[in-house]
């Protein structure tokens, strides 16, 4: 089945505009804690969750809004969640790594890796209860140096249960780039433990929905599990406030508060010798320049590769944007609404 | 009533539930072989042999629960769970809250625990107060056949996580390997009573929270759980020869404790003494201080507990872990002067 490009558009752009409400409502101060976004993954989501049928599951990590989002759950719950109210999705105990919603069985948690071994668990449950239904795991390559995820990569090629592996490659580690901390190939860290796996271009929906159809399929066969490996830039870094992300956009004012300590440090009298310490000046300052470059999408932005693609028809697109922002704008005044 | 071990009674009463209840599986390590009798009557597809990898498996066991299953997960030795840990501290406990109170997962995290058979410290441990620590896991530890099997059928129909401890010197498997099975020429100090017993027919629940007063008595409480309530039947009988009628609470349930017997005694007989095989410092012992203090009984207080790592020799492992001399000189001490 060919995507109907409408309607990964229109998910996509829903997650993109919720998400940067999310973030205007977080800058004001009205969601505590931290902040991760999935802007940037959007096209990974579209072309994995927009297949899934009534009964498959979702093991999300600390960027699960946008699974959620298009798996359809409401998105004023989700709101008022973040704003830790008891109309919440999960009464407010939750928070947005937290998030809960057994009618659709999707978890998310803010444990790196965690999403492997619960999405065994959910294909194990979904054979014995559920057949033809399976289980999708998202993470980033982060995890991918996570030893239980790697173990539950074993697990679910050993029991041949329906899991479809997605890791959204971002290439970077929180803070750390991803390579300089990671061995080999990640595909074939996967392919090593017997299961089919790839790279595809994580900002292209339709080649998602291609690839990924053929791991579902072979899921919901009982086959076994697949590993789809999407890069994908994340243009708002690690979490909201990111501080190399704050550097790079704000270079002046943000490096004025780390350079006293940073020469302070150089020039204290015990330490490592005088050329390291004025080399990691220029690693600090290279890793910095690299984030900025990196994090802001260098790469394309998934959305706007698939809007090109309907740009002939202007006044269809006109309409899903206009449906989709008054959607957003909607829920985001009754929730601020509500909360006063 | 019937006879059984205690080993035998889990796997009764397991097999009384599996037989009524399609979504109960077991998955671990070497279960198809630990459990053959389980395997024969209900399949592989229900006895699911496991990688060594704890921390996949009872994480996958959680989320399995919450999407229908009621999944047995074998650790094996509860030692091993320190590598499977995240998956109980911070996803099993925590479900109900995050979740809003919608959902849960209710797994039965099934571990052999204890010491007293010269295996070192890596593979005696207790533990079960560092996992009564966490709110939201349920902490069971039977002493005898009739709970162990009443506990099971408890934990399987209780609607969140499970640790259910048996100790390795009442359920005999463990042993089998290193004693019995494999060789006639080791003894071991196993309590009898615990070892092998009678059991209802059929099982009845044993509600979990809820001690269990094993011995009367008026002058102190000796409270504790799984093999620990036996080594105090033995220090019991030895002070009531000295004119010391100890009170014997089987707490049987770590986690919610049942302070409610444990204060109703301890206001009758005035003297609380604590023997746990769990580590001392910051675990059930100082718990149970706690709640006296907190309830504002006037009581003397004692413990009897394993202070530092479980050393491998016999001689030095029997000093460390609660033994019956160490249980009758604490309780001689808090009575001085007052029987």
């Amino acid at each position: 089945m060919q995507p109907d490009l409408w309607f990964l558009y229109e998910n996509m752009l829903r997650s993109r505009l919720f998400e940067e409400a999310v973030t205007r409502v977080w800058n004001d101060g009205r969601i505590s804690g931290e902040m991760h976004l999935s802007i940037g993954e959007e096209a990974i989501v579209a072309g994995t969750v927009l297949q899934l049928r009534d009964g498959d599951a979702m093991a999300l990590d600390h960027r699960g809004t946008s699974a959620l989002v298009m798996r359809g759950v409401d998105m004023l719950l989700l709101l008022r969640e973040f704003l830790g109210e008891a109309q919440g999705l999960c009464g407010g105990k939750g928070g947005h790594m937290h998030l809960f919603s057994k009618a659709h069985l999707a978890v998310s948690s803010g444990i790196v890796g965690a999403s492997g071994p619960t999405a065994a668990g959910f294909a194990l449950a979904a054979r014995h209860l559920r057949p033809g239904t399976l289980a999708l795991a998202f993470f980033g390559e982060g995890a991918m140096n996570q030893g239980r995820l790697l173990e539950a990569m074993n697990l679910a090629a050993a029991w041949k249960l329906p899991v479809v592996f997605v890791c959204k490659d971002s290439k970077w580690a929180i803070t750390t780039v991803s390579a300089t901390v990671t061995g080999g190939s990640l595909v074939k860290r996967a392919a090593g433990f017997g299961m089919p796996a790839e790279t595809i271009d994580g900002t292209d929906a339709e080649a998602v929905w291609a690839a990924a159809q053929n791991a579902l399929k072979r899921a919901r066969a009982g086959i076994g599990p697949s590993f789809l490996h999407a890069t994908c830039p994340h243009p708002e870094g690690h979490f909201l406030g990111d501080p190399l992300l704050r550097i790079a956009r704000n270079p002046v004012s943000e490096i004025k508060k780390v350079a006293g300590p940073l020469v302070k440090s150089v020039t204290q009298v015990k330490g490592g010798p005088v050329l390291k310490r004025t080399g990691s000046l220029g690693k600090i300052s290279a890793l910095i320049g690299k984030s900025a470059k990196n994090q802001i999408f260098d790469r394309k932005d998934p959305l706007k590769s698939v809007r090109r693609k309907l740009e002939k028809d202007k006044n269809r697109l006109k309409k899903i944007e206009d449906g989709v922002y008054e959607e957003i704008q909607r829920i985001v005044s009754e929730a601020m609404n509500r909360a006063g | 009533m019937k006879t059984m071990s205690f080993a035998d009674a889990i796997e009764d009463a397991l097999a009384h539930m599996m037989a009524n209840d399609d979504r109960i599986i077991i998955l671990g390590e070497d279960v198809q072989m630990l459990r053959l009798n389980l395997l024969a009557r209900f399949g592989k597809d229900r006895v699911l042999n496991a990688p060594i990898s704890e921390a996949a498996f009872v994480g996958a066991a959680v989320s399995a629960a919450m999407a229908g299953l009621r999944p047995v997960v074998e650790v094996m030795l509860v030692d091993f769970i320190g590598v499977a840990m995240d998956a109980l501290l911070n996803h099993a406990a925590k479900v109900e809250v995050f979740a809003g109170g919608n959902w849960n997962a209710p797994l039965v995290v099934r571990a052999a625990c204890g010491g007293g058979y010269g295996d070192g410290g890596q593979h005696e441990q207790s533990l079960w107060g560092w996992l009564a620590h966490i709110p939201g896991l349920t902490v069971v530890v039977p002493s005898t056949p009739a709970d162990a099997g009443g506990l099971m059928i408890s934990a399987l129909a209780h609607e969140g996580p499970v640790i259910y401890l048996e100790h390795k010197l009442l359920a005999d498997y463990w042993l089998d390997y290193l004693g019995a099975g494999g060789r006639n020429t080791v003894q071991y100090d196993i309590p009898r009573q615990g070892a092998v017993g009678p059991v209802p027919d059929p099982w009845q629940p044993v509600p979990i929270g809820k001690a269990a007063i094993r011995r009367e008595g008026s002058d102190i409480t000796i409270a504790g759980v799984g093999v620990s309530v036996h080594r105090a039947f033995e220090a019991a009988d030895i002070l009531e020869q000295k004119g010391l009628a100890a009170e014997v609470l089987d707490l049987r349930t770590v986690a919610p404790l049942d302070t409610e017997t444990v204060m109703a005694s301890v206001s009758k007989t005035g003297r609380l003494l604590a023997v746990d095989e769990d580590y001392r410092d910051f675990g059930l012992s100082g718990e149970l201080a706690a709640r006296v203090l907190e309830s504002g009984i006037q009581a003397k207080y004692g413990r009897v507990c394993t202070a530092e790592t479980i050393p491998y020799n016999r001689q030095l492992e029997d000093r460390v872990l609660p033994n019956t001399d160490r249980i009758v000189e604490a309780a001689l001490k808090i009575s001085l002067g007052s029987f």
